[in-house]
């Protein structure tokens, strides 16, 4: 298992966007992903999921990583949301 | 051949054919079934199809609006395949034995109230995405289901149970030949907006409403309020005959313009027009109006899913400033709450809405809401002649707190070096009892009055402008009213500041001589009724 946290810097937090960015991104990863905020816990390939977690801009979220492959996914991930989230 | 009558809402005569676009919601029955299976994949073919449908819209989009703007079609596409959506939805199938309709619109609107009621106002705003996709999934499972009104796309009459602001608002007016309500009264918004586009309507048809079917050929005599279906070949020339003259009345009218509206006895008085929309202008400079009289600044926060920006706003009150020149334009701030709904604002339902969380009362609440739309208005401010106005004032201190906000916007935009014009015209609308008995103090305060005579009326005289069983009693010219508007003209006139009448009985033509007498010096119709006012107002005749 591999975690990092992330802090969301798009103004508007992870709005419809960047979630779904971030969803369609995940969905190409092997590994298991799970978002965890404000004692929520999500999976980070579905939309309505992550949405509803209403995480906003300068939040703190923490992404949970597991599977064969966790390495190399969590490293493409966290390049992914310094780009787009 | 058939005749029903409901409301005369708006002045003109349309004969074509009849397209009902009813809500989703009323057509979606709950329909036990037995085969779950079939059910099922009955609904996969459906999201299969909507989701063929959304990426033929998302690459359309995406050639003519690009990236950023298409990504909404993205978003639609992953919201349908989205698990916890489709397997509610399926749950829903199994567990209660129902059509996958009624489990896809019960779905939806749970979805769509989990975005509701977040804490977010942009997450509130995609309750509507969730509703879209719903909506487009249960087409794909019953085609022969109504639309909504965005899909005619041919010149029809159409009928609705009741014309929402927003959704008329988006709609082509060029494919709209008249409107026919279900609900409504000749004072409420839906049958505002047919007389601010100058389309004929009959509203308010309650139960006759049902006679009306898809397809049918009719005729809406607007300014009777009359509808006649399947007209045999004698009425229908009739009325075709009746359609050329209203038509010849309109062209008559149109030799007034360029001609002042100035009283027998040499009274002058500036006739403007109200709108609810940029591109109302059009209808404003044809119809030859003073000005522009009433701006409802709402259309800005229906259209879309969220608040609209300050850029967003500035570049809507710009574009109508410019294209009047040096005529006034009064802006009339957010006005919502009551009828006018938004679902992103979430605004909890009120018990009694026209006496709730309304218009200014917002904007005084939650000042950032209403500093965007100052600092819009300000920095559109030198772009032609404005003015603002206020709805909803009770009282002294409201129109104090008002002003102390707008100095600090002028304060900010100076520091920021932004430029704004120093002589904008404030005023409030006289629209609540309230106004009127302190209209003396109020005058002190402000540039100008400007009376809304419908929400007057409702206040003064305790009738509900939407309730059909007292829509008897909604008068205007009450005297009770009219003494209303008399004591606010006095005292306007005692402290050297102009009154004019927004509302709706600033048509009134038998009401035209009464307003002159008492010293209003603006009225503000529809476009589409300048004109006629204009006539009327070169017959007063006042000893």
């Amino acid at each position: 298992m591999k975690t990092f946290q992330y802090v969301v810097k798009d103004e508007v937090g992870l709005h419809a966007r960047p979630a779904g960015l971030l969803v369609k991104f995940v969905n190409s990863l092997n590994s298991d992903v799970k978002i965890e905020f404000n004692s929520k816990s999500v999976s980070a390939k579905k939309l309505f999921a992550v949405m509803s977690l209403g995480v906003k801009h300068n939040d703190k979220m923490t992404f949970v990583l597991d599977g064969a492959n966790e390495e190399d996914d969590c490293a493409k991930l966290k390049e992914f949301c310094e780009k787009n989230v | 051949m058939e005749k029903i009558n409901g409301v005369a809402a708006s002045k003109g005569i349309a004969i074509g054919k009849l397209k009902l676009c009813l809500n989703i919601e009323d057509q979606i029955v709950k329909r036990q079934i037995d085969d779950v299976s079939a059910e099922l994949s009955r609904l996969d073919k459906a999201k299969d199809e909507a989701v063929y449908e959304l990426n033929k819209v998302y690459l359309n989009a995406l050639k003519r609006v690009g990236e950023a703007k298409s990504m909404i079609f993205q978003i639609h596409i992953m919201m349908l395949q989205d698990d916890d959506y489709f397997s509610t939805i399926q749950h829903i199938i199994k567990e209660q034995k129902v059509n996958a309709e009624y489990a896809v619109w019960q779905t939806g609107k749970q979805f769509s109230n989990m975005f509701a009621n977040m804490d977010d106002e942009y997450m509130q705003g995609r309750a509507s995405d969730v509703l879209d996709i719903s909506k487009r999934l249960i087409h794909r499972l019953d085609s022969s289901l109504a639309n909504g009104l965005d899909s005619i796309d041919t010149p029809s009459i159409i009928g609705v149970t009741d014309l929402m602001p927003s959704e008329t608002v988006q709609m082509d007016k060029e494919m709209a030949l008249a409107f026919v309500t279900k609900e409504g009264s000749k004072s409420s918004h839906s049958a505002i907006l047919a007389r601010t586009m100058d389309i004929p309507a009959v509203v308010g048809l309650s139960d006759k409403f049902s006679k009306l079917t898809n397809n049918a050929n009719i005729i809406v005599d607007g300014t009777l309020g009359e509808i006649i279906i399947e007209p045999d070949e004698k009425i229908l020339a009739e009325y075709q005959q009746k359609k050329k003259d209203y038509e010849k009345y309109q062209a008559e009218l149109r030799l007034l313009k360029g001609t002042e509206a100035i009283t027998k006895n040499g009274v002058k008085l500036e006739i403007n027009a109200n709108i609810g929309n940029p591109e109302d202008v059009e209808m404003v400079l044809e119809n030859d109006a003073d000005g522009i009289g009433l701006f409802r600044s709402e259309f800005l926060y229906m259209n879309g899913n969220s608040l609209p920006s300050e850029e967003e706003q500035f570049v809507a009150y710009k574009s109508v400033l410019e294209k009047m020149g040096s005529k006034r334009v009064i802006i009339r701030t957010l006005d919502l709450g009551a009828d006018k709904q938004v679902p992103y604002l979430n605004l909890p339902h009120e018990e009694n809405p026209a006496l709730g969380y309304r218009a200014i009362r917002i904007c005084l609440d939650r000042k950032e809401l209403f500093v965007t739309q100052l600092r819009a208005l300000y920095r559109a401010s030198t772009f032609g002649k404005l003015a603002i106005m206020f709805p909803m004032i009770i009282s002294v201190d409201e129109v104090k707190q008002i002003k102390s906000i707008i100095e600090q916007v002028k304060s900010d935009l100076s520091k920021e070096g932004i430029a704004f014009s120093s002589d904008v015209e404030i005023g409030i609308m006289i629209e609540t009892p309230a106004s009127v008995m302190m209209s003396a103090e109020l005058a002190k305060e402000v540039d100008f009055f400007s009376v809304g005579t419908n929400d007057l009326t409702q206040y003064t005289l305790a009738v509900d402008r939407m309730n059909h069983s007292i829509s008897n009693m909604f008068d205007s010219r009450n005297p009770a009213v009219l003494r209303m508007l008399e004591i606010a003209a006095k005292n306007a006139k005692n402290a050297g500041i102009w009154i004019g009448i927004c509302g709706e009985s600033a048509a009134d033509t038998s009401l035209t001589d009464f307003y002159v007498k008492i010293g209003v010096s603006e009225l503000s119709v529809t476009p589409a009724s300048v004109l006629e006012l204009k006539k009327a107002v070169q017959q007063v005749d006042i000893k």
